[in-house]
């Protein structure tokens, strides 16, 4: 039964030598044999346990990673046909962070193709499922990542969040996932969506797991220009904190457009917080209503960018059949990405095409400033800002697939915290009537990873759902 | 509005081809998308500056020093098709 451990107390049973990291690896592969045909959290499992030579702080302890980052001698498939039989030649900094640090790895989780979508339905392995109701979506993209967690088949992910790629997901599943300020993770090695918004970050059952991994993962990388050079921190020391005086602005504004049950949670948090001697004031981020629109600009933009690379002639999947080398390229490009895919590179090109820059990406990058100083004002007056990380609970599989607006308003509560590059972590917040999980977001000012680890802490300390998460 | 020989122009530009049973479809979720984003139209972004880059960092450099890259064989290992250690590509004229 390790596998329904913490990473933290998977550690402290390795130190006190009454397991091994084979016992955890065995446990946990056991596990995703059981469960793995019904939720597909994994586009490959590492069935041979790698013993990490290196003595590290994880001591061989089996770490996931969404199939968009490198893995050197892994296949890295961001779930598409174009890359299906893409073999890693480098490691991304993250997976060689975890190297150093002692990790050993169990496989590559599912993800929507390209981390492009809501649901992990867009991924060209399949959909996968959530643990806590089969027909329900795990959220995306880093959906497998999420469900691996939740269900038991990984002690801990990796993930990547452009859009709330790490925290709705975790949100949907019930656990826990953290998007850090943008620039404190290193994303190279990671296949790009959108670079100025891509961040990594862990998918964890607790709060101090996910503050363990991140002092492994960040810190300045000189392979990543945006990686910041502030110093890191370390973040399990914010954990048990006494949180009384810490000021919480709450972004009630959105919890009209909110189901019930998230409306009755929002409430309950705020009295937890209260109980906790924190002040609690209700804040506005006028311009963030306007996010969704504003993503749906930039972040295709920077796709269709990135996406160019794609031509049939590096890596990836090339058609058989062609007339000539455009020819090649368009065929290449068509059969090899998805619906979803075409769709944004689509849209992207649209939007920095002559005579549409001017009214839509010069506007995005305006208004995008405009959401960047909302979250400033905001933090002039409060340590952090708490809002539902998703409106409603999981949906149905199928229930939106077809229309990509709704999909994408799915993350109008994320997507601000990309947009302004501020960090920000889901955490468990109770249970819906309909028994699926529900999701607190807690943001704070750029590099204040800090505020965030002692107040999510403090808040799981008195209301979590980890004896309730679908692990038997 | 977009109109189907919007999306084909489009597509020709992206390097990506949309089938003709396809387009109806795909032009209705654009068109769809788009007006959704009309929503910005309301704001006064006049004398707000774009946010090109959203961290305050300017202007990263590094030491411009001799280091090992990827060797060809390693280069070209996941390639359609490569020969000698070169990309091999369709004929282009």
């Amino acid at each position: 039964m390790l596998y329904k451990k913490t990473l933290r107390e998977l550690l402290d049973l390795i130190d006190k030598r009454e397991i091994t990291p084979k016992d955890v690896y065995s446990s946990v592969l056991n596990r995703i044999k059981q469960k793995e045909n019904k939720i597909n959290a994994y586009v490959c499992v590492f069935d041979e346990f790698e013993e990490n030579k290196v003595k590290g702080i994880l001591s061989s302890l089996p770490v996931a990673v969404k199939d968009n980052m490198h893995i050197k001698g892994k296949k890295t498939t961001c779930s598409s046909k174009i890359l299906k039989n893409y073999t890693a030649i480098f490691d991304a900094t993250v997976v060689e962070k975890l190297k150093h640090a002692g990790a050993s790895f169990i496989g590559k989780t599912n993800l929507d193709e390209f981390a492009m979508g809501s649901s992990t339905e867009t991924s060209y392995f399949g959909t996968t499922h959530n643990p806590w109701d089969l027909t329900k979506i795990p959220g995306g993209s880093s959906g497998g990542s999420a469900a691996a967690v939740a269900g038991g088949e990984a002690v801990c992910a990796i993930g990547s969040d452009t859009g709330g790629s790490i925290r709705q997901p975790a949100s949907l599943c019930g656990v826990v996932g953290l998007k850090p300020t943008y620039g404190r993770v290193s994303r190279y090695g990671l296949v790009a969506f959108a670079s100025s918004l891509d961040q990594i970050g862990p998918i964890t059952k607790n709060v101090e797991d996910a503050a363990i991994l991140l002092n492994i993962i960040g810190g300045k990388d000189s392979r990543d220009s945006t990686s910041s050079n502030i110093e890191m921190d370390d973040f399990t020391k914010y954990l048990n904190s006494d949180i009384s005086g810490l000021k919480i602005g709450v972004y009630d504004k959105v919890l009209p457009d909110c189901s019930a049950d998230v409306q009755q949670s929002m409430e309950n948090s705020i009295k937890i917080f209260k109980n906790l001697g924190c002040e609690v004031k209700s804040v506005d981020l006028p311009n963030a209503k306007y996010a969704v629109s504003d993503y749906y600009i930039i972040a295709p933009a920077e796709a269709s960018s990135n996406l160019e690379r794609y031509d049939g002639i590096k890596y990836g999947f090339r058609i058989d059949n062609y007339e000539n080398l455009k020819d090649m390229y368009i065929k290449t490009r068509s059969r090899g990405f998805g619906e979803e895919v075409k769709r944004r590179i689509m849209l992207g090109t649209y939007v920095l095409s002559s005579g549409y820059y001017d009214a839509y990406y010069l506007k995005a990058q305006k208004l995008r400033g405009l959401i960047k100083q909302d979250f400033d004002n905001v933090f002039a007056g409060v340590d952090v800002l708490i809002a539902p990380t998703t409106p409603t609970e999981a949906f149905g599989i199928g229930e939106k697939a077809d229309n990509p607006l709704q999909m994408y308003l799915s993350d109008i509560f994320t997507i601000p915290a990309n947009l302004s590059a501020v960090p920000a972590i889901s955490i468990p917040n109770g249970i819906s009537k309909n028994s699926l999980p529900l999701g607190l977001q807690i943001m704070a000012n750029t590099f204040r990873e800090d505020n965030i680890f002692k107040c999510a802490s403090a808040f799981e300390k008195e209301f979590n759902i980890l004896d309730k998460l679908p692990l038997d | 509005m977009i109109v189907k020989d919007d999306i084909k122009k489009i597509a020709e530009l992206a390097m990506i081809e949309i089938k003709d049973d396809d387009i109806d479809k795909f032009s209705m979720q654009f068109n769809e998308i788009l007006d959704y984003m009309k929503e910005m139209d309301t704001l006064d972004l006049s004398n707000q500056e774009a946010a090109f880059h959203i961290t305050e960092m300017k202007n990263v450099f590094r030491e411009d020093t001799v280091h090992n890259s990827l060797d060809n064989d390693t280069a070209t290992l996941n390639a359609p098709e490569e020969s000698e250690g070169f990309f091999k590509v369709p004929k282009v004229i």
